[in-house]
């Protein structure tokens, strides 16, 4: 090693105690290697877990090539394995999830963070974030004993009265299936939106909301136009979060979905997801064939969520383009 | 010097504003006003237990810029969200005493109407994340304005002195704007809703001299239009721009009166004190 001039001797760097702990404390490198061991970590453990994924999948990868991605059969004792119906079943609860979430999830933020009383604000975000915490097995015991028979006798056939005309509400009312796996997912990923979104409202500046109602605005006139239109990318970021959870959401939904892995039009339909599938299955998974396809969902998994979010991010970058999306600093 | 006063500015004051405020009730102070757009009687105003005003009197004249003056804490910032009842958007806050704009208590006005009629302009600028036409137009369409805003929209920003500077680029954000410009933008929003009356916080806090220069000069421009009160910890802004001052402490509302008058011989020993720059 080249020393400079200023370089210190050996002398200084005496291994006692009182040194190390000099060094220690105005120690920058140390800090700065740690945090950059953590920070890499996440990289490496990102990278070895679509590697492996890769690796296992490699038996169905060169079997089905890309059919597997169009193919509706299942059957593990013919040795045919296609994905279609599980990522219908993914995508569909989790849309049915989304469409139930977010004006729930959006809505009760807004009320939370502008027009509730702060004590009434802070304990329903408390009852929020426990809501948060409950495991889904227990959302699935939920789902199973309480909503099926619900949706089965009340829910499905009152829909069917009034919207039985769309493909979507049509056929027999089994209780199970995605519609009711897309209630289970709402229920479960609207504390996630209501919290970050709340977060996210209440960091827009006092004076956006002194702003307009200087202007002779409502509290509603200010919350709506000028608030919520602020807070806007967050609230984006809250719904991607939530759907990063139904996407991968595995126990609540493999309770409720049916686990049959049908492609149907209609919600009442059973069906089946690639998280369920996945849980339902690994465990005996007889044959290689078997298990590497089962690998493969699980990489197919990752790349839905891993393209849903690049899109999020693209959506956020391009509405923030627009000149209007600006965060208020 | 600076010792004695808080002794001064929690007994004496309290005593010497209510006879001063009782005074002032009977006589217009403002200088050459021929009307009186607002008038404040008596207030008394609360932040839950904390009495942040003391039986204050003020008259408001038509056309003209009366000031707020006094150091920081002393009530003139509330004083001033009293006008237009931006109090209430605070919990646990109380008024007590009159306010009237052309004769008619405030209090019983729709608060979005008063509002309208009497304008902001906030201490930073606080456009909001959306393009330059689009701030100048806010408030004429939730106002439900009939006719063409772009007419309207120029019209604002010729007001505020800033259309020469933007006409070009009214679709880019108003966060591509300089500090100086945005706070005229904020006044040409404020502006649009052709209020009667526009309340300045501390408008030039956040500002340079040279962009300082042109508010001042803008409120001179405004004046014939509009009524103003004006916020300011600059007492030579004050000086500059206002017919008359009121100077507050810890409160009260010590001497009221035409701006020449009160920084060339100031009536309280106290007023003395603050604008020859011995505390505050």
């Amino acid at each position: 090693m080249a020393t400079t001039p200023n370089a210190a001797t050996p002398a200084d760097f005496a291994w006692s105690p009182r040194a190390l702990l000099r060094r220690l404390r105005s120690a920058d490198e140390i800090a700065h290697l740690i945090t950059l061991i953590a920070a890499a970590t996440l990289l490496l453990i990102t990278v070895l877990l679509v590697y492996q994924l890769w690796i296992l999948s490699a038996e169905a990868r060169t079997k089905f090539g890309w059919s597997f991605f169009v193919t509706r059969t299942w059957d593990p004792v013919a040795g045919q394995f296609g994905a279609l119906p599980f990522i219908y079943g993914t995508l569909v609860t989790s849309a049915v999830a989304l469409v139930l979430a977010v004006p729930l999830g959006v809505g009760g933020a807004i009320f939370l963070a502008e027009l509730a009383p702060p004590k009434l604000s802070s304990s329903l975000t408390f009852v929020s974030d426990l809501l948060a915490a409950v495991p889904s097995v227990i959302y699935g015991l939920l789902g199973v004993f309480l909503l099926v028979p619900i949706m089965r006798t009340t829910v499905q056939p009152a829909l069917k009265r009034s919207l039985g005309f769309l493909p979507l509400f049509q056929g027999p009312a089994y209780g199970i299936g995605f519609l009711t796996a897309g209630i289970v997912l709402a229920i479960m990923i609207v504390p996630f939106v209501l919290s970050v979104s709340r977060e996210v409202l209440l960091a827009v500046a006092r004076d956006q909301r002194e702003a307009a109602l200087a202007l002779g605005a409502t509290k509603w006139e200010s919350t709506w136009k000028v608030v919520v239109p602020a807070a806007r990318i967050g609230i984006f970021g809250s719904v991607f979060l939530a759907l990063a959870r139904a996407l991968g959401e595995t126990m609540a939904v493999t309770m409720v979905i049916g686990n049959n892995p049908r492609i149907s039009a209609s919600l009442f339909s059973p069906g089946y997801s690639i998280a369920a599938v996945l849980a339902n299955e690994f465990s005996e998974a007889t044959g290689n064939l078997y298990l590497s396809a089962l690998i493969e969902l699980g990489l197919v998994l990752f790349l839905l969520t891993f393209v849903l979010n690049g899109l999020a991010r693209l959506l956020i970058l391009v509405t923030t383009k627009r000149g209007s999306g600006v965060l208020p600093t | 010097m600076n010792a004695a006063f808080p002794l001064m500015g929690n007994s004496g004051a309290a005593a010497s504003s209510k006879s001063r405020a009782a005074a002032e009730g009977s006589t217009t102070a403002a200088p050459g006003a021929s009307t009186l757009r607002m008038k404040v009687t008596r207030i008394n105003f609360y932040y839950g237990k904390n009495h942040a005003l003391h039986n204050v009197s003020l008259d408001v004249a038509t056309n003209r810029v009366t000031a707020l003056i006094g150091p920081s804490g002393c009530g003139k910032s509330t004083l001033l969200r009293t006008l237009n009842r931006m109090y209430e958007t605070l919990r646990h806050t109380r008024l007590e005493g009159q306010i009237s704009l052309d004769g008619v208590d405030i209090l019983t006005l729709d608060v979005t109407s008063l509002r309208r009629q009497v304008g902001m302009v906030f201490q930073k600028p606080n456009p909001f994340p959306k393009s330059i036409y689009e701030n100048v137009a806010y408030g004429l369409r939730i106002n439900g304005h009939k006719g063409r805003l772009d007419d309207a929209v120029e019209k604002s920003l010729r007001r505020a002195a800033l259309w020469d500077e933007v006409k070009d680029k009214l679709q880019k954000s108003a966060y591509a704007l300089s500090g100086g410009q945005q706070q005229r933008l904020c006044i040409a929003r404020a502006l649009a809703v052709d209020p009667e009356v526009l309340l300045l916080d501390e408008p030039c806090s956040a500002l340079d001299p040279v962009n300082t220069a042109k508010i001042e000069e803008l409120l001179f421009e405004l004046k014939p239009s509009c009524t103003l009160v004006i916020v300011t910890h600059n007492m030579q802004q004050a000086a500059r721009v206002s017919d008359s001052t009121a100077f507050m402490l810890n409160g009260d509302l010590i001497e009221f009166s035409p701006t020449r008058q009160m920084f060339t011989t100031p009536s309280d020993p106290r007023t003395e004190a603050y604008i020859t720059g011995r505390f505050g």
